[in-house]
């Protein structure tokens, strides 16, 4: 077994495009949930905002990928109000209701038959979606990496994606450190108490609401332009649950958080699923076929979540003392 | 010093003798009232939980808002301060009609409350608490946020005035504790000493005292002075008579929704419908002899 291979196709996903793009999901979510403490089951739906309008404005209007990344930010902050201004008076399990039905609603209505022509039914868009941005690739064609086995285009996606998530990192931390993240965290612990105290809650959370669902969408944007091709049923709610897992993982609350949590979620997922390939191809498993590495990955990943959640609760990033004040 | 002495009670004095000729009945109006009620009511299924005909605050003062369990104090706090919205009703602050208005925009025009399930921010340092009591940051403003340079001069005189404040309240040693783990008493402290970094021109404070040691009481007593002192008006809800006697100015008598009695603590707490309010019709002593006073509770138990 060439352990070395397994390794390295391993990395290759654990920073590769996919992993990136549950990065920025994780970002804005723990601008919302991490930080302020608002249950957006709907992660998904910003991300899906932000493919569909690269497909939508390239592909269907054969407008300009810049434009769409404008028309993404736009589509996002509508979003965000829309979900938000009904339900972020009402009490916290209204905008979890809300956000998660309105996913599945957004992903039925873009596969659906009667928006064919825009959004391209269940098919979706496929085609040179992230074209302009290709054409910038500044990398050699032969480029080689050692350990990484990412092919030209995807080198080039993953470097400007990694740049990016650590620009949204950057934003997040010059937030939360600020007065502003201290009434968003005040909002998290008690909101009469902050209401109390003379902020306007309710605007504090369409802020971070909005901001968390843009840089969701930049997720989706990056997810476009890398696999260029936008389909509506990779939209599905298990992507917000993934997102979850991953901010938990990392620790919510953390600045970092994110960024470690889709390392490990994708490190572990991938990591997995190679080595049960390999043990499979070399006879050393018999009773799993090939065709079952992909669920059973993911069993041994809640596996290995369970564990996590026994011996570290608070995330590897968290403050146990945190957890143990909960209690009282 | 003497001085200071004569400060100390200057507030208290001015209370007393702006007090002096208003008429001991419930709705009596205050030559300088800084809060005014009309006819605000609440109602919860069948119980009428508030109905206040008329109520004035007189500004300065400290006034206590006493009445059994279940009397509607709490429930008038959260009206007057827009948590919950009454059935009908105005009222006004400093002759503004504040009806309706949104919690937080109340608490910017300088009117403030505390909780009587204590609402500390757990996760969130002593210190963070403190500084979210601050009105007027600009570092609140989501774009002047990624600027500190805009907002780190304010921040540095908010920390100052945080740390005088935590000193009063003896919480100076614990400001970089999470609030969480602080003990209860510990924690309407901090609420208390949280409300004031606003700046309110009035306190609302609901049961105060309530799980605070006796030695503590009494320098907390001297807090409350010292708010008064300073300008502030104290309107303070509480069970302890001996305290409500200690410093309060005036004192409102609540049962079952309605204001019953009015008057200077000493009158108060000798007034038969006061006592029958509090004890039931059988009890005939006064609620404080001389200040030397039972609380409610123990007097019961006692007979
Ligand atoms: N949200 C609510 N729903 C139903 N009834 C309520 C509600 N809030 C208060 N009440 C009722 O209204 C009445 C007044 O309650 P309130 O909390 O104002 O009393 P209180 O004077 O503050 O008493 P305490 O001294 O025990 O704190 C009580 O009979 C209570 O049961
Ligand atoms: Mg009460």
């Amino acid at each position: 077994m060439d352990y070395l291979q397994i390794l390295s196709l391993t990395l290759t996903q654990a920073f590769g495009v996919t992993a990136l793009i549950y990065l920025f999901a994780a970002i804005g979510l723990n601008v919302q949930f991490g930080y302020t403490g608002l249950l957006n089951f709907g992660q998904v739906a910003f991300v899906a905002a932000g493919a569909y309008a690269v497909g939508v404005i390239v592909l269907t209007f054969d407008l300009s990928l810049w434009l769409a990344i404008v028309v993404g930010m736009v589509v996002s902050t509508l979003l965000a109000l829309l979900l938000g201004i009904p339900t972020l008076r009402l009490r916290a399990d209204y905008l979890a209701i809300v956000t998660i039905a309105a996913s599945e609603l957004l992903r039925l209505l873009v596969r659906s038959i009667a928006f064919k022509d825009v959004f391209g039914g269940a098919q979706g868009l496929n085609g040179k979606l992230g074209r302009q941005f290709h054409d910038l690739n500044p990398l050699p064609a032969d480029v080689a990496l050692p350990v990484f086995t990412w092919s030209r285009q995807d080198l080039w996606v993953v470097i400007v994606g990694w740049g990016l998530a650590l620009l949204a990192t950057l934003l997040v931390w010059g937030l939360v450190r600020s007065p502003w993240g201290r009434v968003v965290k005040g909002i998290r612990e008690d909101e009469a108490a902050v209401l109390s105290l003379g902020k306007n809650v309710f605007v504090y959370k369409l802020q971070a609401l909005v901001i968390g669902g843009g840089i969701a969408a930049f997720g989706g944007i990056l997810w476009a332009v890398a696999k260029q091709s936008v389909q509506p049923d990779t939209f599905q709610p298990d992507v917000t649950f993934f997102v979850y897992t991953i901010l938990l993982l990392g620790g919510a609350a953390r600045v970092f958080g994110p960024i470690v949590g889709s390392i490990i979620f994708w490190f572990l997922l991938a990591g997995f699923g190679e080595l049960l390939y390999a043990l499979i191809n070399n006879g050393y498993i018999e009773f799993l076929a090939a065709q079952q590495v992909g669920s059973m990955r993911f069993m041994l990943m809640g596996l290995g979540l369970m564990l996590l959640m026994i011996f570290r609760p608070q995330g590897i990033f968290g403050d146990r003392r945190e957890l143990a004040l909960d209690a009282r | 010093m003497p001085a200071r002495t004569e400060d100390k009670a200057a507030g208290h004095a001015a209370a007393v003798e702006a007090l002096r000729d208003v008429p001991q009945v419930p709705g009596a109006s205050k030559p300088d009232p800084i809060l005014v009620v009309d006819h605000v009511s609440r109602q919860f299924g069948g119980l009428k939980a508030v109905d206040v005909a008329h109520m004035e605050i007189q500004r300065g003062a400290i006034t206590a808002l006493i009445g059994p369990n279940g009397a509607g104090k709490t429930t008038l706090f959260n009206l007057l301060t827009g948590f919950d919205k009454p059935d009908s009703g105005t009222w006004t602050f400093n002759d503004r009609s504040v009806a309706g208005q949104a919690p937080y925009r109340l608490a910017r025009i300088g009117m403030v409350r505390t909780f009587q399930l204590t609402k500390a921010l757990s996760r969130m340092s002593v210190m963070d608490n403190m500084l979210l009591g601050a009105n007027g940051q600009s570092g609140e403003r989501v774009l002047q946020a990624l600027l500190p340079f805009i907002w780190r001069g304010q921040e540095r005189a908010n920390t100052s005035r945080a740390l005088e404040l935590l000193e009063r309240f003896n919480l100076h040693e614990k400001l970089d504790d999470f609030a969480g783990s602080l003990s209860g008493g510990q924690r309407k402290l901090l609420e208390m000493a949280r409300a004031l970094m606003v700046s309110p021109e009035i306190v609302m404070l609901d049961e105060p005292m309530a799980g605070v040691n006796p030695a503590l009481t009494q320098s907390l007593l001297g807090h409350i002075k010292n708010i008064r002192e300073k300008g502030t008006t104290v309107l303070f809800v509480e069970h302890d008579m001996d305290m409500v006697h200690d410093i309060s100015d005036w004192v409102i008598v609540m049962a079952q929704g309605q204001i019953i009695a009015e008057g200077p603590p000493d009158a108060v707490m000798k007034d038969e419908q006061v006592i029958e309010a509090y004890l039931g019709s059988r009890h005939g002593s006064a609620l404080t002899d001389d200040g030397a006073s039972l609380t409610p509770d123990a007097q019961g138990g006692n007979s």
